[in-house]
Parts: C-alpha cells; sequence; structure tokens
C-alpha cells in the first residue's frame, strides 16, 4: 500500500522505505528554528556542539523589540550562541524581523519533501511549502540543533480534496472555521489538502489553513505541491528541495471533499475553535472592545490588503480598539509601498511592528478584564489574550476590520458586493 | 505498579491552563504555582506528590510552552487521559512526566478515587469498583525518556549540552 505525503517525506528524511502510522520515525531534520523565548533560562543550556549550524535559524519573535529585561535576556543569550556556532540565519529586531512562520515563508525556509522543526506550536504553517513541520518544545529544539535529528510519532492522515473556488469576501480562515466547526479535532492525525480547488489559492491562503492546522491539534498538516509553490521557493532559496505528491494508493484515515464555493464567513465562538463556528448572523451586534488583525496566520500582505479595502474611506467605531499587525517586518514595508498602512491609519488603526504581540497576550494589545475581542489570530483560549474573563471571538480579517468599524461583530459582504470570484 | 490518587479534569485541559500565558517568563518554581489558576483555583495546595491527573479527550491542546514541566513540578505522579495531544506528548516525554492514553478512563475513575498504572502490563486499575482498563503502549524508546527525567539527561550524557544544577 502506498503512502500519504507525510508519510513519504518521514520515510525519506528517515533513511527508510517506508513509515505506517504507529511507528516511530526518527528522521533527519533539514530546518531547526529557534526563537527568542528558546533562549528562557528555565529551558535553554549551554549547547556543547551544533549537529549543522547551516541548518539552524533563529528568529526572534515573541517579544520584539523587547518588552521586559527578561525578554531583553533571552535575545542577548540568543545572539551569543549565533555568534558562537556560526549560524548566519538570524533575524534579530530590525529589517529582517518577523513572526517565525512567516519569515520561513517570506524567505522560503521551508524546503518541500524536508523536515522542519520549530519550538513554535504553529509550525505546521511551513506545511503549505510541502514541507513535512511540526511545532516541538524546547528541549526537542535542543535535541535537533545538537543531533540534527527529530522523533515523531506517525499518526493516520485525513485527506480533504478542495474543489471550486471561494466567493468574494470569503476567506481562507472561513474554510478554517468550516473544518473546525464541522469536523473538529484531528488529535494524533496528520491533515493533507489536496484537488484542484488549491491550485486558485495563494500561498498566503494555503499558509492561513495550513496554521490554523495546529488549532484542531494535528501533528503535520500539508499541501500537495503545485507549480506555483515550486517557482516560489526556486526563486528565493538554493538548496535542494523535493516536491512530494501522495501515492495513488495511498491509504487515509478518511477522505473528506469541500467545495469553496459553499463557505460561508463565520465566526468561532470564544474558548475554542473546535466544534464552535457559528454564521456571522448568530453573532451581529455583540459589542467589542478591541479589534485584532496578526499573529504567523493572518498578517499577511493580502489580509493587510483586505483590511485597508474594507476600512477605506471609513472610521473605526469610537471607544473599539484596531490594532493590525504585518507578519513581518519585510510584509509591513510592502503594506507601507501599496498604501494599506496609510489606510488604516487613516481609518483610525493602529499598525504594530512585526510580532506574536496580541496573539499570544504578550504585549502591544492585551485585553483587560470582561472585555471583549474580535480577532484574526491564531487561538481564543480562555485567557490567551490577556485577563482570563476576556472573552474572544475568531473570524476573518475582512469580518474583523468590519467590526471595527461598526464597534460590533459584523459581516463584510456589504464591502465585496459586485466582485466575481 | 504505581498508585496516585485521582484528579479528575475533562476534555480539551489546553496548555495555557496550566501555564498561564503572564507566567512563560517566570520561574519554573512560580510556573508550577500558576497551574489551573484560571480554571481550578487553589488545586496546586491540594495536589500531593504521586498524585493522578485524569483527563478527556486532547488533554494539553495548544502551546509548545512547557506545560508538561509545571505539571511534574506540581508533583504528579503520572498522568491518563482518553487522547493526548502530540505536541504535549512530546513535553511529557522530553521533561520526564509519566502520561498515557487509556481510552474509557474519564468514566472510570472518579475524582478521589485511587488509580493503578502497571507499565508492564499496560493496564489502569480502578480498587473501588475493580474495573481494569487497557492503557496504549508508549513506545519503548519514548518510555525510556519519560522514565529516565527526559531529554535533557541523555543530551548531557552525549555531551551535547553542558550539565546545569538543579532540574531543567
Amino acid at each position: 500500500m502506498g503512502m500519504t505525503i507525510t508519510e513519504k517525506i518521514l520515510a525519506r528524511a528517515g533513511g527508510v522505505s517506508k513509515v505506517s502510522p504507529g511507528d516511530v520515525a526518527v528522521v533527519d531534520v533539514e530546518t531547526s528554528c529557534l526563537l527568542d523565548l528558546s533562549f528562557l533560562p528555565e529551558g535553554w543550556r549551554k549547547v556543547l556542539k551544533v549537529a549543522d549550524p547551516s541548518k539552524v535559524v533563529i528568529i526572534f519573535d515573541h517579544l520584539v523589540p523587547a518588552p521586559t529585561v527578561q525578554a531583553a535576556e533571552c535575545m542577548k543569550t540568543g545572539r551569543a550562541f549565533a555568534k558562537e556556532f556560526g549560524i548566519e540565519r538570524l533575524h534579530d529586531v530590525g529589517a529582517n524581523q518577523g513572526i517565525s512562520h512567516a519569515v520561513i515563508a517570506d524567505k522560503a525556509y521551508a524546503l518541500p519533501g524536508t523536515v522542519l522543526v520549530n519550538a513554535d506550536s504553529h509550525t505546521c504553517s511551513a506545511g503549505a511549502f510541502n514541507c513535512a513541520a511540526r511545532g516541538v518544545g524546547g528541549p526537542d529544539m535542543l535535541y535537533a540543533v545538537t543531533t540534527g535529528k527529530a522523533w515523531f510519532r506517525v499518526g493516520e492522515t485525513i485527506r480533504y480534496d478542495l474543489t471550486g473556488a471561494l466567493r468574494p469576501g470569503v476567506s481562507a480562515k472561513d474554510i478554517f472555521l468550516t473544518i473546525a466547526g464541522k469536523w473538529g479535532a484531528h488529535v494524533n492525525q496528520n491533515i493533507e489538502y489536496g484537488g484542484s480547488g488549491i491550485h486558485g489559492m495563494s500561498l498566503n491562503a494555503r499558509r492561513t489553513l495550513t496554521t490554523m492546522g495546529t488549532e484542531l491539534s494535528a501533528e503535520f498538516v500539508i499541501f500537495e505541491p503545485d507549480d506555483t509553490l515550486i517557482e516560489y521557493v526556486q526563486a528565493r532559496n538554493p538548496k535542494p528541495f523535493f516536491p512530494t505528491m501522495p501515492d495513488q494508493d495511498a491509504v487515509y484515515k478518511e477522505r473528506r471533499a469541500v467545495d469553496l464555493g459553499t463557505i460561508e464567513p463565520l465566526v468561532a465562538l470564544p474558548d475554542t475553535v473546535v466544534n464552535n463556528s457559528v454564521g456571522i448572523s448568530e453573532v451581529a451586534g455583540r459589542k467589542i472592545d478591541q479589534a485584532f488583525i496578526g499573529a504567523c496566520c493572518n498578517g499577511t500582505l493580502d489580509d493587510l490588503a483586505v483590511a485597508a479595502r474594507v476600512v477605506q474611506g471609513r472610521k473605526v467605531a469610537a471607544g473599539t480598539r484596531f490594532i493590525v499587525t504585518p507578519s513581518t517586518e519585510a510584509i509591513h514595508r510592502a503594506a507601507i509601498q501599496a498604501g494599506y498602512v496609510q489606510t488604516l491609519m487613516d481609518a483610525g488603526a493602529i499598525v504594530t511592528t512585526a510580532t506574536c504581540g496580541a496573539c499570544v497576550g504578550g504585549h502591544m494589545g492585551v485585553l483587560g478584564p470582561d472585555e471583549v475581542c474580535i480577532t484574526a489570530s491564531t487561538r481564543n483560549f480562555k485567557g490567551r489574550m490577556g485577563d482570563p474573563s476576556a472573552r474572544i471571538y475568531m473570524a476573518s480579517p475582512a469580518t474583523v476590520a468590519a467590526s471595527a468599524l461598526a464597534g460590533q461583530i459584523a459581516g463584510a459582504g456589504e464591502f465585496f458586493q459586485g466582485d466575481v470570484s | 505498579m504505581r498508585n496516585g490518587r485521582v484528579w479528575k479534569f475533562g476534555d480539551n485541559i489546553n496548555t495555557d491552563l496550566m501555564l498561564p500565558g503572564p507566567y512563560l517568563y517566570r520561574s519554573s518554581e512560580q510556573q508550577a504555582r500558576a497551574v489551573f489558576m484560571n480554571n481550578r483555583p487553589g488545586w496546586v495546595d491540594q495536589v500531593q506528590t504521586g498524585d493522578a491527573i485524569v483527563g478527556g479527550f486532547n488533554y494539553g491542546m495548544g502551546s509548545s510552552r512547557p506545560a508538561a514541566r509545571s505539571i511534574r513540578n506540581c508533583g504528579v505522579g503520572f498522568l491518563l487521559a482518553e487522547t493526548i495531544n502530540g505536541l504535549f506528548f512530546r513535553n511529557a516525554v522530553n521533561y520526564g512526566l509519566l502520561a498515557c492514553e487509556c481510552p474509557g478512563v474519564s468514566g472510570a475513575f472518579e475524582e478521589g478515587d485511587t488509580a493503578e498504572l502497571d507499565i508492564e502490563a499496560w493496564t489502569a486499575r480502578n480498587p473501588r469498583t475493580r474495573q481494569t482498563l487497557k492503557v496504549s503502549q508508549v513506545p519503548q524508546q519514548l518510555l525510556e525518556m519519560m522514565l529516565g527525567g527526559g531529554v535533557y539527561p541523555v543530551l548531557e550524557r552525549d555531551g551535547l549540552i553542558a550539565p546545569r544544577v538543579g532540574e531543567p
């Protein structure tokens, strides 16, 4: 019997002909990504040997620029580590700053057909690049950096066959909310996206979908490769890569069909995204204190363009805070050049520098007691963005921007009328 | 055989409940004092060394933060759940927290029961009801790390990281 994409990549990286669900695969890691948080003194240790410095990337993202002395100390440790071992790919505070998953996409550090590990849970983001990428813990990162290897329990795979195209004003976030609402958690399972519908999706849209796979508790989340991806990677990363399709007779736990043309904008209610999506009409009118667009999943240039389009010539509601955080400084600069930042600021939004920031409740948008936020970010757990009594709704950037204008949860349909898909 | 007094938790217990965001940058001692502060305040004063957590589906969903270290540092002897989130499981292996999947476990134990875990026979027994459940076997190489204090001792032994006084 054949293998899924994830199984084929793990087998290749493990130097074996086949892996199957239930196996523990020990594999060579092509890319290991450390973060500012990796260098917290509670978890980091003095490293004596690095397996291959050219396979290590360091990206400071959770608390940048440093809002605390300890955050500053973490980065100081990270810089010294990079210097000691000659790690060239260091994304420090500055022009190359950004959220790790978005930097990895900007630079095409994620190589199709290879394995990538990163100390942040949303690492399956890089699955949009046909890369077997998984978020791991701090100790896993020490293991990967020092040995060049990682282990994975191989799970079963759910295959999603996407067909058709999204209607105007509907985004990849809504695909996610549809899948999360209908099928819920994918614990110990891999997700594979393919089908004719993927070709009409930008890499940014694909990355929104893979990134959010973390919220389904999936192991690996991966897209089939296509020409769009291959050309993008070739133009940015000279290293060899291996676009990987599933075998014709790959064994899936289940195959599920999703017609993108039927997707509606949805909102996830607070505390979890699993089986918690509702239509906008069910929550429209609920007052919000803050609207947020950002994080690794929704701070892309496409997302900023949508937000700017919705607020163009309008004003954020009095008493509502609208915070927009581009995923990387490269995106931030592109958004300035495209005029999106001006448009957002004219409407009354705050556009911050690139960081995990408000999404992780770190800084630049933390919620106070009993506040209500609608967010296009990764996670809406109780207490995620600040005080545990705050309530976090999750939706697409278009819905969040429309809600910022209304001061309450609102759909964005009116801003896309007349568009063709 | 390991015996532990049972503390019951539901489905989808997430990492942010075990290790709230504001404590990410604190010491591991302070983090261990913050476990479940938002959903079960005071629990850290009640749990005793060797106690067991019995959880529902997708125990440990969420982030890569070292929530398993906090649970271990609270003195929890072992954790059984219907299913365990893959990332939390990795951290359990790496920080030396014995954590196993045990289908049916949440219906088989009440709070305060004793759970008897046998990781040779791979069973969990409730002596009150005399019910015995099958526990999903943890692969041998991972079990060795779980029981051996996690991955840090392995990396120290192999000369890859420097030893440090105190716990990781």
